[in-house]
């Protein structure tokens, strides 16, 4: 299945990218799996997602946590603890 | 309820005005974030933002009697002194305008999807998410202390 996949503010400049179309691998169908998937990457993103506490997630712009089902077309953001106001 | 996240400044008072016009309302609760010390970039996730915020207020409106609100925060480049944002909460007494527009300004700065990056003179950084904020958020939670 196909996800859009949105990374903000220090991760994105980590990563060096604010979005892109992922093709995800049969078998993953949870926040927590796209996460894996990304890591498997290797490094930056490695890195950018080896610590669990500093990257919050988002499927169709609502906080969601790891456990959160995924399924085509929705939009999953990746995004560090938010820091407004 | 007016929600507006936006590039330019805004009117404190034009907002506050706007929110008195009503007769019944008899307390108008202000709070204006200033940027301190340096310039920095803000960055949002547009659509998100508007959706959480709108959220904040609507839990804030359940739980004081609240009778109007208005949240408005930038993004882009601000310089020091530049307003960043801005919360108006109208209601009849001023206990309800008071904790609502604190509860709200708490939430927004935990969970409103925004990031300041500052600019000082050795270099730019994002600023970290602070243990503070969300306690600051988190006291709502308990029964004991001010639950309106």
């Amino acid at each position: 299945m196909k996800v859009k996949v949105l990374f903000f503010a220090g991760l994105r400049e980590q990563l060096g990218t604010s979005s892109e179309e992922i093709e995800l691998p049969a078998g993953v169908g949870t926040v927590a799996g796209l996460r894996a998937h990304l890591k498997a990457r290797g490094g930056a993103y490695e890195k950018a997602f080896s610590d669990k506490s500093l990257v919050r997630i988002a499927v169709n712009q609502e906080m969601v946590p790891l456990v959160n089902p995924i399924k085509p077309g929705d939009e999953v953001a990746f995004f560090p603890p938010v820091t407004g106001g | 309820m007016k929600i507006s996240v936006q590039r330019e400044d805004f009117d404190a008072g034009a907002e506050i005005r706007a929110l008195s016009g009503d007769s019944s309302v008899g307390a108008v609760a202000s709070f204006v974030g200033v940027v301190r010390d340096v310039p920095m970039t803000l960055e949002h996730y547009a659509g998100m933002t508007e959706r959480e915020i709108a959220k904040i207020v609507e839990q804030a409106k359940s739980r004081w009697k609240v009778m109007d609100a208005t949240v408005i925060h930038r993004y882009g480049e601000l310089q020091p002194t530049d307003q960043i944002v801005l919360v108006v909460v109208a209601a009849a007494h001023r206990g309800d305008a008071f904790a609502a527009c604190e509860f709200i300004m708490d939430y927004l700065k935990t969970r409103a999807p925004f990031w300041k990056k500052e600019h000082r003179p050795e270099g730019a950084r994002w600023v970290e998410a602070r243990s503070s904020d969300d306690e600051a958020a988190e006291r709502w939670q308990s029964p004991l202390k001010k639950s309106g």
